[in-house]
């Protein structure tokens, strides 16, 4: 068991033809994943990566019984991407594009919204979702993975790298990795990813990696608070030394209005009872110190 | 991205909201001509920064105590005479003249801009209004509603964040539909929370629908008008503006983009930018080049943590290639105070040897006057961790992230 993905999941990438979406189909392929087509508007009838090339996302589904996208779309076009998608009835869709506006993401979280509530959306501007050994989708490096029973959830790509890492040289492998993006406006949010590994029989304990920006930490640390979630859990919230008012990087990581400091995610999180790793380097032991209650 | 008070107010008179009349100039002798123009017996002349605050803000020259001013700006002081206020009202040309030269090249300083300040390069001179009522009125993206959300109080012409705080019942909320715009029903639900009744109600509501339009077509993340005021008359106007947009969003607004004010930005942050760097400049002496935003926050925290402080966020993207490196590293080194500098790089899928060999590459093209701590992690690692060790160069191999972290506080120390 697992969350999200698996050795089952039938994937397409939408954006296949490009660099990036070529490049890490072909990575996702070598991983095992199951890699069943793409699809670039005006390509359709050729072959990428060794799969058929498709116009549309229906035709797509149709011909390949495809059920998860990946999509590499460049960003004036990604939200319209997302949508195609879910109207083609793929039930999970992870997009990677950075850039999106977040005017196209009010209008595509909408979208499913009111036409396909089922549909889960992880992202955009995430590195994905792995469950090692059996199915990776997105831009994470395969190899620091090992199958075991931690889940992990990021709102960061290389902090999760290094937060895996850290885990698989302590001997503690991962249920699932998922990266659900830098973004105001994302489909998953931390709470939905921990209620997820809450109900996942081979997930034993949750590591959280936050940021400054809003407020999805806290809304997690209630979870926790109120007994929902269960489950050992540590976390470490990126940002504590960024200066309020300047956005780091993502789209998402900026302290305005006196709210979305890392003091007051850390603060939240640790009278929940989750651990907090107060370096970067402690993410992997404190979570060992967690799971050991 | 931010623009001027002066542009947010076109855009806004352009969209249907009425702001009052205002000419901005950029010399005394302008403004003179600019208040005979606009003809109105009260005016006033405001100095066009993008920082809040500019009514106690404190215009100073190079000679005067910006500490001084900044304690003044932030009200912990008393205003001595002669000290310029950023925002002035004036009766005649001349006065409008003087105010113009007492802020026009000078440095405002407000409680937002801190000591630094920022640089008055042009005033709009614009027609005072007798004022009924301050209201304010505001749309930002909220995160947990997926939404743009309009806020309306009361309260005008104070900081809303204060208002948000300590009487949040005296905010009203709508949640807007991207697709609908602002629907009639919520524009009479808004003039009503705002207490305005009859015609004046009904201008308001117009108002409100025309500034959710303008944010949605013009992609804008943030709106404030602080206040937005009722006239004796029963007129509804604009008083002040603030617009921030989406910078996701700009390949499609060419003409929003042009209205950057590049005196405004940082320039080390233009340049990184202009490279498809991301960039902050902070005040410690310590930088850092990391890959990933999220690893470059906690590289910064990780510096502190080990009692260092941080110079810089700067996430050159996942990949780390040699002229993003270099750049990089061109960036960092232009900072006087910089005493040391960490690369701290996850490679991932790119390998270790790939990206010792950019920073290799770099470090020869730049003179390197500060030590320099390398920790790489990912595939090939080894053979990355020798190239730099063999390399011959003054750098400083580090394993793991404590130890590159204690390893540049060292080095920033001179130790």
């Amino acid at each position: 068991m697992s969350i999200l993905v698996n050795k089952d999941t039938r994937l397409i990438c939408q954006g296949i033809t490009g660099k990036a979406g070529e490049f890490h189909s072909t990575q996702c392929k070598a991983y095992g994943t199951n890699l069943v087509g793409g699809v670039t508007p005006g390509r359709g009838g050729q072959t990428a990566v060794g799969v058929p090339v498709f116009d549309t996302c229906v035709e797509a589904v149709a011909k390949t019984g495809a059920n998860a996208t990946m999509i590499f779309v460049p960003p004036p076009f990604a939200a319209d991407s997302i949508m195609e998608a879910a109207d083609a009835g793929i039930e999970l869709i992870i997009a990677i594009t950075e850039g999106i506006p977040v005017v196209d993401m009010v209008r595509a979280t909408a979208y499913l919204k009111a036409h396909r509530p089922n549909v889960r959306l992880i992202g955009p501007n995430c590195p994905g979702v792995i469950t090692p050994g059996e199915c990776k989708i997105g831009i994470m490096p395969g190899y620091i993975h090992k199958p075991g029973r931690v889940g992990v959830v990021s709102r960061s790509g290389t902090l999760t790298y290094e937060a895996v890492w850290q885990l698989t040289n302590l001997g503690i492998g991962q249920s699932t990795c998922v990266g659900i993006g830098g973004d105001p406006v994302n489909g998953t949010s931390f709470s939905d990813v921990l209620m997820m590994f809450q109900k996942d029989d081979n997930t034993e304990a949750i590591m959280m990696m936050g940021e400054i920006g809003g407020n999805a930490e806290e809304q997690a640390a209630q979870l926790k608070k109120d007994g929902i979630v269960t489950k050992p859990m540590a976390a470490f919230i990126a940002g504590q030394t960024a200066p309020p008012g300047k956005r780091m990087g993502h789209a998402g990581a900026i302290i305005s209005g006196g709210s979305g400091a890392a003091a007051d995610k850390i603060a939240a999180l640790e009278a929940a009872g989750i651990l907090i790793a107060k370096s970067p380097a402690d993410m992997g032991v404190t979570l060992q110190k967690a799971l050991k209650g | 991205m931010k623009i001027h008070e002066y542009q947010a107010k076109e855009l806004m008179r352009a969209a249907g909201v009425a702001t009052p009349d205002g000419i901005v100039v950029s010399t005394p002798e302008e403004a003179a001509a600019a208040f005979t123009k606009l003809g109105a017996p009260l005016q006033v002349v405001k100095a066009q920064v993008h920082a809040g605050g500019r009514g106690k803000g404190i215009a100073v020259g190079p000679d005067d105590d910006r500490d001084d001013a900044l304690l003044v700006a932030s009200g912990k002081k008393e205003r001595k005479p002669g000290m310029a206020r950023g925002v002035q009202l004036v009766k005649t040309a001349e006065e409008a003249k003087a105010a113009a030269a007492s802020l026009l090249g000078k440095t405002l300083v407000t409680y937002q801009t801190g000591a630094v300040g920022s640089k008055i390069n042009k005033v709009l001179v614009t027609v005072g209004h007798d004022i009924a009522k301050e209201l304010y009125l505001g749309l930002a993206i909220d995160r947990a509603q997926q939404a743009p959300v309009l806020m309306a109080s009361t309260e005008g012409g104070v900081e809303i964040e204060k208002v948000a705080h300590e009487t949040p019942e005296k905010i009203h909320r709508e949640t807007i539909d991207v697709g609908l715009g602002l629907a009639d029903f919520q524009g009479r639900k808004v003039a009503k929370a705002l207490g305005l009744e009859g015609k004046t109600a009904g201008k308001a509501a117009a108002l409100v629908k025309a500034l959710v339009k303008l944010c949605i077509e013009k992609d804008a993340s943030l709106i404030e008008i602080n206040p937005l005021i009722v006239t004796d008359s029963g007129d509804v106007m604009a008083l002040d503006g603030k617009m921030t947009f989406d910078d996701n969003a700009l390949f499609r607004h060419p003409e929003i983009a042009a209205m950057i004010d590049t005196d405004e930005e940082d320039p080390a942050e233009l340049r990184a930018a202009k490279s498809g760097l991301s960039y902050v400049n902070l005040d410690g002496d310590i930088a850092c080049l990391v890959n990933g935003a999220g690893l470059a926050m906690s590289t910064m925290d990780l510096i502190k943590y080990h009692g260092g402080e941080p110079a810089n966020f700067l996430d050159v993207g996942g990949g780390a290639d040699k002229n993003q490196v270099l750049e990089g590293f061109r960036i960092l080194l232009a900072e006087p105070r910089v005493k040391a500098v960490l690369v701290n790089i996850f490679g991932g899928i790119m390998q270790c040897d790939i990206i010792a060999a950019a920073i290799l590459a770099a470090y020869d093209e730049i003179d390197f006057r500060v030590p320099l701590v390398v920790r790489l992690e990912g595939t090939n690692v080894e053979k990355g961790m020798a190239m730099l060790s063999e390399s011959g160069r003054p750098i400083i191999v580090a394993k793991g992230l404590t130890d590159a972290a204690q390893k540049v506080v060292a080095a920033a120390a001179g130790k």
